[in-house]
């Protein structure tokens, strides 16, 4: 069971790489979707690796991604993705 | 509001211009200056950093006038009413910060203790030739109020005027002197602290929410906000809009520009301040502010007693200039006569509102000592004729 | 009534940062890769962290893409002049010492045209925390060469390569009289945030310099790749050495870059060497602030 999940604000993400690359877990990969923008935003691709670490969301310059911990009672849903950015 | 007495030295003194100023901004409610020496401004600051640790404030030398002319506006924005000092050089150095206290409405007072120019000049000696630059030094459109006072007593009245435009109108406001109503020593009478009306910070009273940073009610003035308060306001030199978020679009640019313009040329009388003696029906006006003044005075004095039909107009708001009371003034007299220390600045402004209507003839004056008397009377006399 | 950043954070589904942005203004203008704004996420949660008051909290910053940051986050911000948010920032400080003052700004606003003021905000020790991100270029105005730009580097005014002498920022406000110098690498996230919770901790003059990638001018024109080649590079080439001697972190085009905290020492602050002064000199008679109570402020009944 996941200890924690991720939450990608589609629309924000310029595909820099920051957050695929630094994930100590490799939970994430950019997908061959995209963005209105024409980037490449990432996916999750190890939802059970995800421990909530939130080192996806710190390193994010444009504030798209963050991680968090999840109760273990709880049922998370995986690499959730948020499709419209506020 | 009436004056804070903490910040008041009523009685009679004998003091030069430069200490009258200091007097005036302690008794506006002045609490927070940064300065940086330069003669013949120096004293104003001098006095402020021995008399404001006994009224509750405080006075900061800082490296620069770059730093001296930004370091009172953010004191200014954590609530205290704040000033600088300089001359010519510094003044030059100040532009980009008069700018940007235009820009943010920022309430402040810029003294200017005008000397020889250009560049290093004459550090000693007066001229009265940074009055065009007060207006326009910075870049871009802005618009500023400035006064000339003529007398270390004027020095102390204009001084509190000045602080009380800046918080009504929230515009940088000059003190235009000079070297030698700086360092002439003269009465001065201070009154008690409840004679002294100090226009307070309009602060806004709605909450954190409803307050828009540059919303405006009518007089096109934004009420005012501190940091530390609460309201999570942004402050920006980029143009903006009401929220002051940057919005730099023409739409934008034109409505916040003319904005600053109007809110202040709308208060024209308000703020717009002279001193009109035997106009009636002058056939000559002697226009002139500052240290010229006390010299045409005694021109004028001799004319008189030569039989000789002529007015004064006193500017003792250079800027906005008075306009409306020169275009009428035109449209009576021969010719205006426009002493001052420089080679042409301000007659240049009477020139074109007299409008070919009434000619100007300008006594100019190189600066580092004041006209003779005699100059002015002659040029009185060739414009009579 | 204050805030603290934790209360805000309560949301489970929110982004913990955007309790703190301007959300109506995101997207940002910073480029793909920039590191700018992670630079953001580690002052936000040295924010939470450390429990700062929110409500007395200020972001002063210059002009540059690092001085775009006043303007994204949801807190008392001021965007000043090129080089002079330090000035700014002391006159805030001074006439309300209750508040807590941020400079947050590149390192060509700082260094080159603000050099003066650093250096004496330094000397005087006003307590200020100065958040420095050095992307070694000037950024927001097409990538020309500034003080901390290392040796050989293509930028738009030195097309040949630069060759002057570039600074070294720790070292130099270190002996300009800061308390608290550290560097860290946008890669260094974690620590990073510590340090900007421990510099809201201290006393006086604190000075943290952020290398961070410029993908767009800095790294393309030297042909180094995108901002995340950048990012593996500071891994990769960063050594931690807290107490460092800081004339050994000197950067260069390709050497290793020195990282950690550097200075953390004390010495009374601005505020209070001024008030000891006062009280030596002047004794009952010295009268520390305005009395804020007796102003009206509310004038418009």
């Amino acid at each position: 069971m996941a200890k924690g999940v991720v939450t990608i604000v589609v629309e924000r993400c310029k595909a820099c790489g920051f957050c695929v690359e630094f994930c100590p877990t490799n939970v994430l990969a950019l997908s061959s979707a995209f963005n209105s923008k024409g980037y490449h935003p990432p996916h999750v691709v190890n939802a059970e690796k995800c421990s909530g670490c939130d080192l996806c969301g710190m390193y994010c310059p444009d504030f798209a991604i963050f991680g968090r911990r999840v109760k273990t009672e709880s049922q998370p849903q995986p690499g959730k993705e948020v499709a419209d950015a506020r | 509001m009436h004056a804070d007495p903490a910040g008041v030295l009523t009685g009679v003194h004998f003091i030069d211009g430069d200490h009258a100023c200091c007097e005036g901004c302690l008794a506006a409610g002045a609490r927070f200056a940064s300065g940086y020496p330069i003669t013949p401004s120096t004293e104003v600051v001098e006095r402020f950093a021995s008399r404001i640790p006994t009224v509750g404030g405080v006075f900061i030398q800082m490296e620069d006038e770059l730093a001296a002319s930004i370091t009172m506006q953010g004191a200014v924005w954590a609530g205290a009413k704040g000033f600088t000092v300089t001359s010519g050089p510094g003044f030059s150095l100040m532009m980009e910060h008069i700018g940007y206290a235009a820009m943010t409405e920022t309430p402040c007072v810029f003294f200017d203790v005008q000397r020889g120019g250009p560049s290093t000049g004459l550090p000693t000696l007066p001229a009265q030739a940074d009055m065009m630059q007060a207006r326009w030094g910075s870049h871009g459109d802005y618009m500023i109020i400035a006064v000339c006072p003529n007398s270390p007593q004027e020095c102390f009245d204009l001084t509190i005027k000045a602080f009380n435009f800046a918080e009504r109108y929230r515009v940088p406001v000059m003190v235009m002197l000079d070297e030698v109503v700086g360092h002439m020593t003269e009465k001065v009478v201070i009154p008690e602290p409840d004679k002294i009306e100090i226009e307070p910070r309009r602060h806004t009273k709605l909450p954190p929410g409803e307050y828009k940073l540059y919303g405006t009610n009518g007089d096109m003035v934004p009420d005012m906000v501190h940091a530390g308060e609460g309201y999570r306001f942004h402050v920006t030199g980029l143009t903006h809009d009401e929220r002051g978020y940057p919005n730099m679009t023409p739409k934008v640019q034109d409505s916040l520009i003319r904005r600053l313009k109007d809110k202040v040329t709308r208060a024209y009388d308000d703020v717009v301040l002279f001193d009109e003696q035997d106009t009636a029906d002058a056939d000559v006006v002697v226009v002139c502010y500052g240290i010229t003044s006390r010299v045409a005075q005694r021109a004028i004095d001799m004319a008189h007693a030569k039989g000789l039909k002529v007015g004064k107009f006193r500017i003792i708001t250079a800027w906005p200039f008075p306009e409306r009371q020169i275009r009428a003034l035109a449209d009576k007299v021969k010719a205006f006569v426009v002493p001052e220390l420089n080679l042409g600045q301000m007659v240049y402004e009477v020139e074109r509102c007299a409008a070919g209507k009434a000619r100007t003839v300008h006594v100019p004056h190189a600066g580092g000592s004041v006209h003779k008397p005699e100059d002015i009377l002659k040029a009185i006399e060739e414009a009579i004729r | 009534m204050s805030t603290k950043a934790n209360d805000l954070v309560q949301c489970e589904a929110c982004n913990p940062v955007e309790q703190f942005l301007r959300v109506d203004r995101i997207p940002h203008i910073w480029c793909p890769g920039c590191g700018i704004g992670t630079t953001v996420n580690c002052f936000t949660r040295a924010l939470i962290d450390s429990k700062v008051d929110l409500d007395n909290l200020v972001v002063v910053s210059g002009i540059g893409c690092t001085g775009r940051v006043a303007g994204y986050v949801n807190l008392d911000s001021f965007h000043t002049t090129h080089g002079r948010a330090i000035p700014f920032a002391t006159g805030l400080k001074l006439a309300n010492p209750k508040l807590n003052v941020i400079v947050y700004s590149g390192d060509g606003d700082l260094s080159a045209i603000g050099g003066n003021h650093l250096i004496h905000a330094a000397r005087r020790n006003i307590n200020l925390k100065v958040i420095c991100v050095n992307n070694l270029i000037y950024g927001m105005t097409g990538g020309q060469t500034a003080p901390t730009t290392p040796d050989h580097i293509i930028t738009s005014t030195s097309p040949y390569g630069t060759f002057d002498p570039n600074f070294n920022l720790p070292h130099l406000v270190e002996a300009a009289g800061a308390v608290y110098v550290a560097r860290w690498t946008t890669f260094h996230v974690r620590q990073l945030a510590k340090s900007i919770q421990e510099a809201f901790a201290k006393q006086g003059f604190s000075f943290i310099e952020i290398i961070s990638p410029c993908p767009t001018l800095y790294q393309r024109r030297n042909k180094m790749g995108d901002g995340l080649a950048a990012m593996k590079y500071y891994k990769e080439v960063s050594k931690v050495k807290n107490g460092c001697p800081t004339s050994e972190v000197g950067l260069t085009k390709a050497g290793e870059i020195i990282v950690g905290k550097f200075v953390d020492r004390d010495r009374p602050d601005y505020l209070e060497l001024m008030r000891a002064q006062m009280h030596e000199s002047l004794g009952d008679r010295y009268v520390e602030s305005w009395d804020r109570e007796g102003e009206e402020c509310e004038c418009h009944s």
